[in-house]
């Protein structure tokens, strides 16, 4: 049985960026290669509390910010 | 020496009245090493976009860690009161932690804070639940209204950012000291052991320092020395310093003289 993948196009950290339709943001964080639990996700200027990134899905158009703590004073 | 002299932000009490930074480090490996030698309890971190091309790439907390130092999330790079809540946010939501270290700057150059905006952000912050420890200008008044609006530490700058010029004006430091509710550091310009110590000796509960030490030749070396300083500056507060005078006074018996 094959099944065609539709991509949706976001913005990620100020860059184009492609997922399959039906993606959470969780899978988004996953597919980057990134610990879900070191980092934090914006998405449309609002958070995404870490205990819903399984539950909310990406949608055409998202603009995304993933962040996390590095060295600063 | 007895560990009884500790201080208290936010109802949080700690021991080490040294705040470090972590950035300007040659590696983690040094900059975990200078926390070490540091004693400090609690360490300021940035909030940056994750590399999203090299996800394996190391991170801070694989070095230090968050369970063991508290992170003070700050807002550097931040010139506007809307892009530093939103970086707090985030924060909050990356260390699940609502101490944090607020500053809205004013300009690249002095890098200098921007008091009205710095003043609009610590009341929203303060009323989402938020802790902020504000960098601020070294104005009694403005420390009054900061910690009306909410902060639970004021810090007020000794000299510019990464600028190792030492405290600059004593007075209003020693003032704002005297008219603060809440705890008092001096956040910038130390350069050297002696300017951590001159802080601590006008009465503030800490220092924070990131420069000073990464940029030392020895960062290791120069932490152990800011966390001597820093005791030996809050010793000599707590001793009380003797009265200045204008001429000398012999320390030894001027009876019996030969």
């Amino acid at each position: 049985m094959t099944q065609t993948i539709t991509l949706i196009a976001l913005t990620l950290n100020g860059e184009p960026h492609r997922i399959a339709e039906g993606s959470s943001v969780a899978d988004l964080v996953r597919d980057i290669g990134l610990n879900p639990k070191k980092v934090a996700v914006e998405r449309n200027l609002e958070i995404v509390p870490r205990s819903t990134l399984t539950a909310v899905m990406l949608a055409d158009g998202d603009i995304l910010e993933i962040v996390h703590f590095v060295g600063g004073g | 020496m007895t560990n009884t002299d500790t201080w208290t932000v936010a109802g949080r009490t700690f021991t080490s009245r040294l705040i470090v930074g972590t950035g300007k480090y040659k590696d983690f490996e040094q900059n975990a090493a200078a926390l070490v030698a540091s004693g400090a309890e609690i360490i300021t971190v940035a909030v940056r976009r994750v590399n999203v091309s090299d996800p394996n790439a190391p991170m801070l907390t694989d070095f230090i860690d968050p369970k063991k130092y508290t992170y003070l999330p700050n807002t550097a790079g931040c010139f506007t009161a809307e892009d530093a809540i939103r970086t707090l946010r985030l924060a909050r939501e990356a260390g699940g932690w609502d101490l944090v270290k607020l500053e809205v700057l004013g300009e690249a150059k002095t890098l200098y804070p921007d008091m009205r905006k710095t003043l609009r952000a610590t009341e929203v912050l303060a009323n989402e639940g938020f802790l902020p420890m504000v960098y601020c200008v070294d104005d009694p008044i403005a420390a009054k209204q900061l910690e009306e609006a909410g902060a639970v530490a004021v810090m007020p700058l000794g000299a510019p950012i990464g600028s190792g010029l030492g405290i600059q004006n004593r007075v209003t430091i020693r003032l704002i000291v005297e008219g603060a509710n809440v705890p008092v550091l001096v956040d910038a310009g130390v350069g050297t052991a002696s300017d951590a110590a001159v802080g601590m000796e006008l009465g503030c509960d800490g220092i924070l320092m990131n420069t000073a030490i990464a940029e030392a030749k020895d960062p290791v070396r120069m932490a152990r020395a800011m966390q001597l300083a820093v005791e030996g500056g809050r010793e000599a507060y707590l001793a009380g310093r003797m009265g200045r005078r204008m001429y000398a006074d012999p320390s030894s018996p001027l009876a019996g003289l030969i």
